[in-house]
């Protein structure tokens, strides 16, 4: 066998991820010597800053976590808050925010898949160098992502950091008109939707299946948003006052970050294949029809192919937004007033790129005692590293370039969203020679 | 003329082009903001033709220097936008060229920043630096109205 001269790739930056972490291959001869994705922990400091606020900011302050998905923060900060209350929303404040969350999903997932993740898959550095062959393509991605900054404008106030939502509904709840005023907007979209799920549907996939423990929201008549049980293809069933005990969080060494992992089980995938694997009979027809047209049917245990996934949840984000656009009624008071009162509450959401756990314990005069945050890269961030050690394991006879490049795919397939931390993920594959 | 100032409040340094807009409404004139994420911004100076939009940069400069770019000419590349985005006020200068969406006129105000981590507080350069942007658009406006 030949002896391979010791190697070392640097990637300065990789470029297409929500902010900084570092990812760390090693490899000895054909072996996976050692993974390490490493991001930083960020609401770590939003929790501090919690703590002795009274309840009606935690919306405001949380929002500002990420300027991806504030509402993602915003909706299980209020559902968590709202529990630790007792406050029960009526069924319109219930819907606007379903509707709020279709505009949240239809902006991040158009943004991963057009600029963040297609240009991996077409060969292109970036959106910038893919733009320049596929203008048409980009001119469309911009303006399906504007469909969905319209909603969340309308809903949330203003753009960045919307500030409308609130405990027990919205300061400011919309007038049928101006909910009207989006639908041509959307019926568009809805088209263009579902001509990017077979766009994406027609890109070359890596070959590689996973035997993930799939978590996500179960709700019985609805793709879930804010509302249901965690469910898990291995048997979990449970409220979210329960997560804490079925989840824990490991500290690991070489990351700032806790690892999330399934207790006595260990890493699981939440996010877009999980819900889809999960709930594929709750998507609307539409967008069900538009998945099976491309062949694409549950359990799809590969995470290359969550861009079609993605796709589908755009679909049927445009057809929810329009359903209940169609079907509004303003609620009868926009905020139901929230008491001060002691007490615990958790929720989960479904942010983009998964459930999204709050839980906040309030005090007498509603101030904030203890915040709990655990966002979805979070929880994802053990089974990127196992999805690496295996996938990588793939590539050792690669071309060491080629092999980062793949690997960097295979880590934004997660659309990991650490924005909320630093600035760029570096990447280093380390290659080490051995005698065979 | 559209102003936009990008960043993120709680990111220390990284609030600089927020904090010049909140200091230009103060001073009774409009200004927006944004995450600085690539495709809001296209869409935010979208029918503009005058616009100017400040982020906190990393260039290796002291902490708190201000540089103007022209938008319309490339951007130096050893400037990196400090956006907490993977698509920055500088791939959405270098987008928007491609589509065709620059407005005609372009001016990118970066404030040299270090301190970027959640809950850092602003360095005093960068607050300084801050003022010096606003004190400069201003100047500029009252010549060029």
């Amino acid at each position: 066998m030949t002896v391979r001269g010791p190697r070392t790739i640097r990637v300065d930056t990789l470029a297409r991820v929500e902010g900084e972490g570092s990812l760390y291959i090693k490899i000895v001869g054909e072996r996976v010597a050692d993974v390490k994705f490493k991001i930083y922990e960020p609401p770590r400091f939003f929790e501090a800053l919690l703590r002795g606020r009274h309840f009606s900011e935690a919306p405001d302050i949380t929002a500002r976590i990420c300027g991806i998905c504030p509402i993602a923060y915003q909706m299980s900060a209020v559902h968590a808050i709202e529990r630790a209350l007792g406050v029960r929303i009526e069924p319109a404040v219930r819907t606007l925010r379903r509707l709020f969350y279709c505009g949240e999903w239809i902006e991040s997932h158009t943004l991963h898949v057009y600029m963040l993740h297609a240009p991996d898959f077409l060969g292109y550095p970036d959106a910038i160098a893919m733009a320049r062959e596929h203008r048409a393509v980009v001119e469309k991605a911009l303006r399906l992502k504007k469909t969905g900054n319209r909603i969340v404008q309308l809903l949330g106030g203003r753009e960045i950091h919307p500030i409308s939502a609130a405990v027990g509904g919205f300061y400011r709840t919309p007038t049928k008109q101006q909910l009207t005023a989006l639908v041509s907007d959307l019926e568009w979209a809805l088209e263009a939707s579902l001509e990017t799920v077979r766009w994406t549907a027609g890109l070359e996939f890596p070959s590689f299946e996973q035997d993930y423990e799939f978590v996500a929201l179960r709700h019985a008549d609805e793709y879930p948003f804010n509302e249901g049980r965690l469910v898990s293809n291995r048997g979990l069933d449970i409220d979210a006052a329960e997560y804490e005990d079925h989840f824990v969080e490991l500290h690991v060494k070489h990351s700032n970050a806790l690892h999330s992992v399934v207790r006595g089980r260990g890493s699981y995938l939440v996010g877009p294949l999980a819900r889809f694997n999960l709930n594929f009979d709750k998507l609307p027809e539409v967008a069900r029809k538009a998945a099976l047209d491309v062949g694409l049917r549950p359990p799809i245990r590969n995470i290359f192919r969550s861009i079609v996934v993605r796709a589908v949840e755009i679909v049927f984000a445009c057809a929810e937004a329009l359903r209940i656009i169609d079907e509004y009624e303003p609620p009868t008071i926009p905020r139901i007033d929230a008491p001060n009162r002691m007490g615990v509450g958790q929720a989960i959401t479904e942010a983009p790129r998964g459930i999204l756990y709050h839980r906040y314990a309030l005090d007498d005069n509603g101030r904030i005692v203890a915040a709990k945050i655990v966002p979805p890269t979070s929880q994802n961030q053990k089974q990127i590293e196992d999805d690496l050690r295996e996938y990588a394991a793939q590539l050792v006879a690669w071309p060491i370039d080629d092999a980062t490049w793949k690997c960097e795919q295979a880590v934004r397939s997660y659309d990991p969203c650490i924005s909320c931390a630093t600035h760029f993920l570096k990447v280093v594959l380390g290659r080490e020679s051995v005698k065979g | 003329m559209r102003i936009i100032g990008c960043g993120n409040r709680e990111r220390g340094d990284d609030g600089a082009g927020i904090l010049v807009a909140e200091r230009l409404r103060e001073c009774g004139l409009k200004a927006d903001t944004s995450t600085g994420e690539a495709a809001s911004l296209i869409e935010d100076w979208n029918g503009a033709d005058d616009v100017i939009v400040i982020d906190t940069v990393i260039t290796g400069a002291p902490v708190g220097t201000v540089k103007v770019w022209d938008g319309q000419a490339p951007l130096d590349s050893a400037t990196a936008t400090a956006s907490t985005h993977g698509l920055g006020v500088a791939e959405a200068i270098a987008l928007a060229r491609v589509l065709g969406h620059l407005p005609a006129r372009l001016r990118v105000y970066g404030v040299e920043g270090r301190r970027l981590q959640p809950g850092a507080v602003m360095s005093p350069e960068v607050q300084r630096g801050v003022e010096e942007v606003v004190r400069r658009i201003i100047s500029d406006l009252a010549i060029t109205r």
